[in-house]
């Protein structure tokens, strides 16, 4: 055999390179999972499976969890369990088992909703903003451009908590603790410094004679922006906003801290499902199983962009 | 068709003066094109005539109308962009579409009219290509497509032909030109080229430092730059100057070169220095001349050569013809044909008064 039989190519895996980095990729996927998964099954156990020892891997599947995040329930004597009507629902008689009786729905829903509305809302405004002040760094000479883009980044450079105090005292002062409106103005403020430092990379990439062109075509600079820019610029925007919806939907500490009641999000209430003698552990875990499906949802349809705008760069010309 | 009339422009770029106090006017019909070194405005001024920028100071025309504070969409007019700006997730059919579809025209005229373009820039076979199949030169091709597609009043280019290779631009030329002259609207060419200005172009302006060095057809370019820096620009190689002293000797001005004095030319007179203009082609090679120097370089370039000589009076390149043996190290003597020296002051501009003397002695 020649030596150029056995020549290979540098940039081309080999093949056990590629086996190599399949296993490194399923060991790091299996063991990135097992935390989910070992929610995802609590959720659907029962108070004393959630915590047995060792632990049940497995055990007879139940809406307990689910059932217990979604109402709110007393404790009552047999007697008067005796008195009442024969259940109506299958989850009444879950609970029923259990001595207790609905008294009504939790607060799960609405903290739920409030999570959607602050964290979309928020992730809106900062992507929405994030865009026009990007393409304007990109394209606009506009004076002490540099020291403004570095002045946005410092934003970044200390933990958001560490303002805690003055937000809060600010937010005290302007009657916006507690509120939606609040929330989405804070996250909102977060979230646009890295926004724009990421769409201006984007918008960096796409030459400018595209708009120019269009513009000379007939289009004014904003119709431009929105029929020339904005397609090409998509893949880069739906990046973005995943980043900006995590940050937004997984903020825990400001929540805490800021909110209590009306505006409360899910990440704050979801530790604090208290049940009989502690916490409520697959009402814990059927929460924020819930709490997982709407990134997951959204990062799953834009997945296609999100390569894209990766790879945005090595396919452009 | 259309008069383009640019006054007074001016556009700063902080402190830098991009394009300073600029009058040009662009006669109707003609291809007309801004040449100059980078940085030099040309394409500046091409963009403020587009109004993709707004000058600092002065006033845009087009056919008389001031069009100055009008958005570039409302001009009709096109631009061809050096990197084509062809929109990739579309077809050639619809790139070349486009700027129909933006203004809202019926879609049957739409295809009529894509398909006559197609037809006279012959990429009707590559209406339903993707563009990233297309080589450069069907690019160009299709950007100039979208162009002429909408019968603008006029045409802006800026570099169309910069990222061509050598053999494809050369063809591009010709077909630009032609595309021209079928088509009569007025073409705005920038380039920085003074061989692809010299091929197609009606006029040249020649720009440096964001003022125009001279204004001409390429005839007078050539042989009469107003400045040495139009006579280094154009050409190639281009011409070579020397620095003279100038003396009176009996009330008759004469030019001293590295100090030979340079009978049989009619020197400037009124100044003690000039610099002396003279295209290689227009070097004799004369071994009765005192002045003489020794070959350092020949380039061979099939019809003509090109020689290069190093003597007293400096460098200086001519043309030969193609049957002369030259080896490095001959000593050869030259001289200058009266007729095609021209005379610049110190300062660089070309001396009128010596130009009208030569003219009424020729």
């Amino acid at each position: 055999m020649s030596a150029l039989d056995q020549a290979r190519s540098i940039v081309e895996p080999t093949p056990f390179s590629r086996r190599l980095a399949a296993v490194v990729i399923l060991v790091y996927a299996l063991v990135s999972s097992i935390p989910l998964a070992w929610i995802v099954a609590t959720s659907f156990k029962t108070p004393s499976d959630a915590i047995a020892y060792p632990p049940k891997l497995v055990f007879t599947p139940s809406l307990e969890g689910y059932v217990n995040l979604f109402t709110a329930r007393t404790r009552q004597t047999p007697e008067y369990l005796a008195s009442l009507p024969p259940p109506e629902t299958w989850y009444e008689e879950l609970v029923r088992k259990r001595n207790m009786v609905i008294t009504g729905p939790s607060r799960f829903a609405g903290r739920y909703a409030n999570s959607l509305i602050i964290g979309f809302g928020s992730t809106f405004f900062a992507v929405f903003l994030g865009t026009l002040a990007a393409y304007a760094f990109s394209r606009f000479r506009i004076p002490l451009k540099e020291d403004l883009l570095f002045f946005i980044l410092s934003t970044r450079m200390f933990p958001p908590i560490a303002v805690a105090i003055p937000v809060y005292l600010m937010y005290r002062q302007l009657g916006l603790t507690d509120t939606q409106l609040g929330m989405i103005i804070l996250y909102t403020a977060v979230n646009l410094s890295l926004s724009v430092w990421l769409l201006k990379g984007f918008i960096d990439e796409i030459p400018k004679e595209y708009e120019e062109a269009a513009m000379v075509d007939g289009y004014s600079r904003l119709q431009a922006f929105r029929k020339v820019v904005l397609p090409q610029a998509a893949a880069g925007i739906a990046a973005t906003a995943i980043f900006c919806l995590i940050f937004a939907w997984n903020e825990y500490a400001f929540a805490l801290l800021l909110t209590s009641g009306l505006a409360q999000t899910a990440p704050p209430f979801i530790p604090n499902i208290i049940g009989e003698g502690g916490l409520d552990w697959p009402a814990v875990a059927a929460g924020t199983t819930l709490f997982l499906l709407p990134v997951m949802i959204f990062t799953i349809i834009l997945r296609r962009h999100l390569l894209r705008g990766i790879t945005f760069g090595a396919l452009r010309r | 068709m259309t008069e383009i009339r640019l006054e007074g422009v001016t556009k700063r770029f902080a402190d830098f003066r991009a394009v300073d106090a600029l009058d040009l006017t662009i006669p109707d019909g003609s291809f007309f094109v801004l040449l100059g070194p980078s940085g030099c405005g040309k394409t500046t001024t091409l963009r403020i005539i587009a109004g993709l920028e707004m000058p600092t100071e002065g006033r845009v025309f087009l056919d008389g109308e001031d069009v100055t504070r009008l958005r570039a969409g409302k001009r009709d007019i096109a631009f061809v962009f050096q990197l084509f700006a062809l929109y990739r997730h579309l077809n050639v059919r619809r790139n070349i579409a486009y700027p129909l579809r933006s203004r809202g025209v019926p879609r049957a005229e739409v295809r009529r009219r894509v398909e006559e373009v197609a037809r006279m820039l012959r990429i009707e076979h590559l209406l339903d290509s993707r563009i990233g199949r297309l080589s450069g030169g069907d690019r160009q091709r299709v950007a100039l497509a979208r162009a002429v597609v909408r019968r603008p009043r006029a045409f802006l280019m800026d570099e169309p032909l910069g990222t061509l290779d050598a053999e494809f631009r050369e063809l591009m030329c010709e077909e630009l030109r032609g595309l021209h002259d079928r088509i009569g609207a007025t073409t705005v060419y920038v380039t920085h080229d003074q061989i692809e200005a010299m091929r197609m172009a009606d006029l040249i302006v020649v720009m440096n430092l964001g003022r125009i060095e001279q204004l001409g057809s390429p005839q007078e370019l050539y042989h009469r730059p107003a400045s040495t820096f139009v006579a280094r620009f154009i050409g190639s190689p281009a011409m070579n100057l020397f620095p003279c002293e100038i003396l009176e000797e009996g009330h008759v001005p004469v030019a001293r070169l590295a100090g030979l004095p340079l009978a049989g030319l009619a020197a400037p007179p009124e100044v003690a220095e000039a610099i002396l203009g003279i295209r290689p082609e227009h070097v004799r090679i004369d071994d009765s001349s005192a002045m003489r120097g020794e070959v350092v370089a020949v380039e061979y370039l099939g019809a003509r050569q090109v020689v290069t000589l190093a003597g007293p009076f400096g460098v200086l390149k001519l043309r030969a013809p193609n049957t002369l043996r030259l080896a490095f190290g001959d000593r050869l003597g030259v001289a200058f044909d009266p007729a095609a020296v021209v005379w610049f002051d110190a300062g660089g501009r070309r001396l009128e008064a010596a130009r009208s003397r030569e003219r009424a002695g020729g």
